[in-house]
C-alpha cells in the first residue's frame, strides 16, 4: 500500500488587496510515497513545498485534485489520528510549558490519559529537550521551538511523519539529532515525508526524492539512479554572450550569464566541444567535472526549469 | 461536549488566565468598593437602588470589554500566529475549534461574573448591612447578563472570522449599543412608513435584543421578573448564539490558513 498517494493537486492563490489576481503556486502533482520511505521532498525557495503540504494537511484548500493517505481518503479525521506533522518555523501556545503543551496536543489526538505523561517524558527525551520542567514555551530558543515541533508530530506514535524543513533553525549537531531520529523513525517501520531546501540532508536521508521547482514537478526517482544520470557529464564555460552553431550539435541548453556561456555536455564530447570553441576563437574558462551528486542533479534540473521559463516568457 | 471540544475549552480558560485576564477584577474590586463607601456616607434609603444599578452595570460593562476584545482575537490571533496548524493537524474538525473556544471564553466570563457578583453582594450588604428576600432576583439579572456575554462573545467571533480584529471590535461593540436599545428601534420600526420600515424592522430584529437581557433596573426597583422573561430570553441567546456561530464556522471551514 502507498502511504501517500498526491493524485493532482493544485493551488491557485488569489492574491492583492483590491483586485485579486490568481497567482499558481503549485502545478498539478501527482506522487506517490511508499509504505516505510523516507521521502524527500526538495526545491528551492518559494517552489511550492509548503503549499502541497499544507493541503495535504487540509489547513488549504487545493484549487483542483484530491489525495489518499493511508489508504484512505486524505479528508477522514481518522487518517489525523495517524499522521503527525511538523510546520515550517513552528510557533506554540506560548503560555505553556513543553509538557503541558504536549499534553494537550495528546489530548487532541486521542492518546489515553493513563498513557499520556509517559509519552510526553518520552519524546521529549527523544528530541532533547530535558530540564525544561516549568519553562514557557515564550522563553524558548529558535532550536528548541523546532524540537518541541518535531516532539509533537511524533507523540502520538503517527505511520506517517510529514516534516516541513525539519532541520531549519538548528546547529550542526541539532541537525545531526534530527537525522537520527528520521532513520529511527523509518526503523520502526514509519513513513517520512519530509520537505528541505538543503541536498544534503536529502541525500543523506532519503530512499527517493522528488525534485520541485516553480510549482512543478521536476524530476523524482532514488538518489542512486538520479545521480547516476549525471555521471560522466562535464560543465563548459567560455567568454562571450553567443553560442556557435556547431556547439549545439552538443547541447540543447545554453545560459548566458553576463559575459559567460554555460552548458553541460558528456566527457566524452569534452574534446569536440574545445575543439569547436577555438575554432571559434573563444575563451574557454573551465571545464569541470559535474559531482555525482544530488546537488548537481538539482542544480541541473532547476537550470532546465530557469531557460524553459525563460524562452516561455 | 466531546471529548476534544471540552479540551480546547479549558486550554482557551487557561490561556485566558495565564494572559491575566482575570486582573480586571482588581480593578473592579477597587471600583465597587469605593462606590461603597462613598454611596454609604452619602445617601439614605436609596443605598441599595445605587448599588445594584451601578454594580450590575459595571459587571456587564467589564465583561462586555472582555468578551470583544478576547472574543475578536480567539480564533484569529491563532490564524496569525500559526499555533493552528499544529491542531488542525490533528483529529480536530475546525466546527469543534470554534466551538471549543467559544465555550472556553463563555467559561472564563462565567467565573469573571461570579467574581464580580461577591462584589457586589458584598457591597450590597456593606451599606445596607443585611439581605431581603427582593435580592434574589439580582441573581436573574446577572444571568441575563452572561447571556448578553454569549452573544457578544459569538458576534466577536462571527466578526473576525472574516475582518480585521479592529473592525470586528468596532463591530461587535456597535452592536452592543444599538442592541441595548433594540426596543426603542422596534417602537421606532413599527412608527415608519415604506422602506424606512421595512429597513428599521429588519434591522430591529437583526441586531441582538439586548433590551429584554437588560433588568438592571427592574431588579433595583424591586419589581418581579417573569419566569416567561428568563425563558424566552434563554431560548433567544440559544438561537442567537447558535446562528452566529454557524456563521462563523461556515466562513471558517471555508478559509486557507496563511
Ligand atoms: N498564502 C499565500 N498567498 C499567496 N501566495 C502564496 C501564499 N503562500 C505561498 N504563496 C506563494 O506560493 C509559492 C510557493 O510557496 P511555498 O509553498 O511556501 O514554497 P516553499 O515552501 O517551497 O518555499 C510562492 O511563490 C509563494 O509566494
Ligand atoms: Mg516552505
Amino acid at each position: 500500500m502507498a502511504a501517500i498517494e498526491i493524485l493532482g493537486l493544485e493551488k491557485t492563490y488569489m492574491v492583492g488587496f483590491w483586485r485579486k489576481r490568481p497567482k499558481r503556486a503549485l502545478q498539478p502533482l501527482h506522487l506517490t510515497v511508499e509504505d516505510g520511505e523516507i521521502f524527500g521532498f526538495l526545491g528551492p525557495n518559494g517552489a511550492g513545498k509548503t503549499t502541497t503540504l499544507k493541503m495535504l494537511m487540509g489547513l488549504v484548500s487545493p484549487t483542483a485534485g484530491t489525495a489518499r493517505i493511508l489508504g484512505k481518503d486524505w479528508t477522514d479525521p481518522e487518517v489525523k489520528a495517524q499522521i503527525g506533522f511538523l510546520p515550517e518555523q513552528p510557533y506554540f501556545y506560548d503560555y505553556l510549558t513543553a509538557h503541558e503543551l504536549l499534553d494537550y496536543y495528546g489530548q487532541l489526538s486521542g492518546v489515553p490519559a493513563k498513557d499520556r505523561k509517559n509519552r510526553v517524558e518520552e519524546v521529549l527525551q527523544r528530541v532533547g529537550l530535558t530540564d525544561i520542567k516549568g519553562i514557557q514555551l515564550r522563553k524558548f530558543s529558535k532550536g528548541m521551538l523546532q524540537r518541541a515541533g518535531i516532539a509533537q508530530a511524533i507523540l502520538h506514535s503517527p505511520k506517517l511523519v510529514f516534516l516541513d524543513e525539519p532541520m531549519s533553525g538548528l546547529d550542526p549537531l541539532g541537525r545531526r539529532d534530527v537525522r537520527d531520529l528520521i532513520l529511527q523513525l523509518q526503523q520502526e517501520g514509519k513513513t517520512v515525508f519530509f520537505s528541505t531546501h538543503i541536498l544534503s540532508d536529502a541525500e543523506a536521508l532519503c530512499d527517493r526524492v522528488a525534485i520541485i521547482n516553480k510549482g512543478e514537478l521536476r524530476g523524482v526517482g532514488a538518489v542512486e539512479e538520479l545521480t547516476k544520470s549525471v555521471q560522466g557529464k562535464v560543465e563548459v564555460v567560455w567568454q562571450g554572450t553567443q553560442v556557435p552553431a556547431s556547439m549545439k550539435a552538443l547541447s540543447a541548453e545554453f545560459h548566458v550569464t553576463g559575459e559567460t556561456v554555460r552548458t553541460v555536455i558528456s566527457e566524452n564530447q569534452q574534446d569536440a566541444a574545445i575543439d569547436v570553441l577555438r575554432r571559434e576563437r573563444l575563451r574557454l574558462i573551465s571545464i569541470i567535472p559535474l559531482r555525482t551528486s544530488l546537488e548537481s542533479y538539482f542544480v541541473e534540473k532547476l537550470q532546465h526549469s530557469q531557460t524553459t521559463a525563460g524562452t516561455s516568457a | 461536549m466531546n471529548a476534544r471540544i471540552a479540551h480546547i475549552a479549558s486550554n482557551t480558560f487557561r490561556e485566558a488566565v495565564r494572559d491575566r485576564v482575570l486582573y480586571n477584577l482588581i480593578a473592579f474590586a477597587v471600583l465597587i468598593s469605593a462606590a461603597a463607601i462613598f454611596i454609604g456616607q452619602i445617601s439614605i434609603e436609596i443605598e441599595r437602588l445605587v448599588v445594584i444599578n451601578l454594580g450590575l452595570t459595571a459587571v456587564s460593562l467589564f465583561g462586555m470589554v472582555i468578551a470583544i476584545f478576547v472574543g475578536i482575537g480567539l480564533v484569529s490571533k491563532e490564524i496569525e500566529k500559526r499555533t493552528l496548524y499544529t491542531v488542525l493537524s490533528r483529529p480536530v474538525r475546525r466546527w469543534e475549534f470554534i466551538v471549543g473556544k467559544f465555550f472556553g471564553l463563555a467559561g472564563t466570563l462565567v467565573v469573571n461574573t461570579f467574581f464580580m457578583a461577591l462584589g457586589v453582594f458584598g457591597a450590597l450588604f456593606y451599606v445596607a448591612h443585611r439581605f431581603s428576600g427582593a435580592d434574589s432576583s439580582i441573581f436573574i439579572a446577572l444571568y441575563f447578563i452572561i447571556l448578553q456575554f454569549l452573544i457578544i462573545c459569538a458576534l466577536a467571533l462571527l466578526f473576525s472570522s472574516f475582518s480585521s480584529p479592529l473592525l470586528s471590535a468596532v463591530f461587535a461593540f456597535s452592536l452592543f449599543i444599538i442592541g441595548s436599545f433594540a426596543d426603542d428601534l422596534r417602537g421606532f420600526a413599527t412608527l415608519a412608513h415604506g422602506l424606512t420600515h421595512w429597513v428599521a424592522t429588519g434591522a430591529a430584529y437583526l441586531v441582538p435584543n439586548f433590551s429584554a437581557l437588560n433588568v438592571i433596573s427592574a431588579v433595583a426597583h424591586q419589581q418581579p421578573i417573569s419566569w416567561q422573561l428568563v425563558l424566552q430570553n434563554t431560548l433567544y441567546t440559544l438561537f442567537y448564539t447558535a446562528m452566529a456561530l454557524s456563521g462563523a464556522v461556515l466562513v471558517f471551514d471555508r478559509r486557507d490558513l496563511k
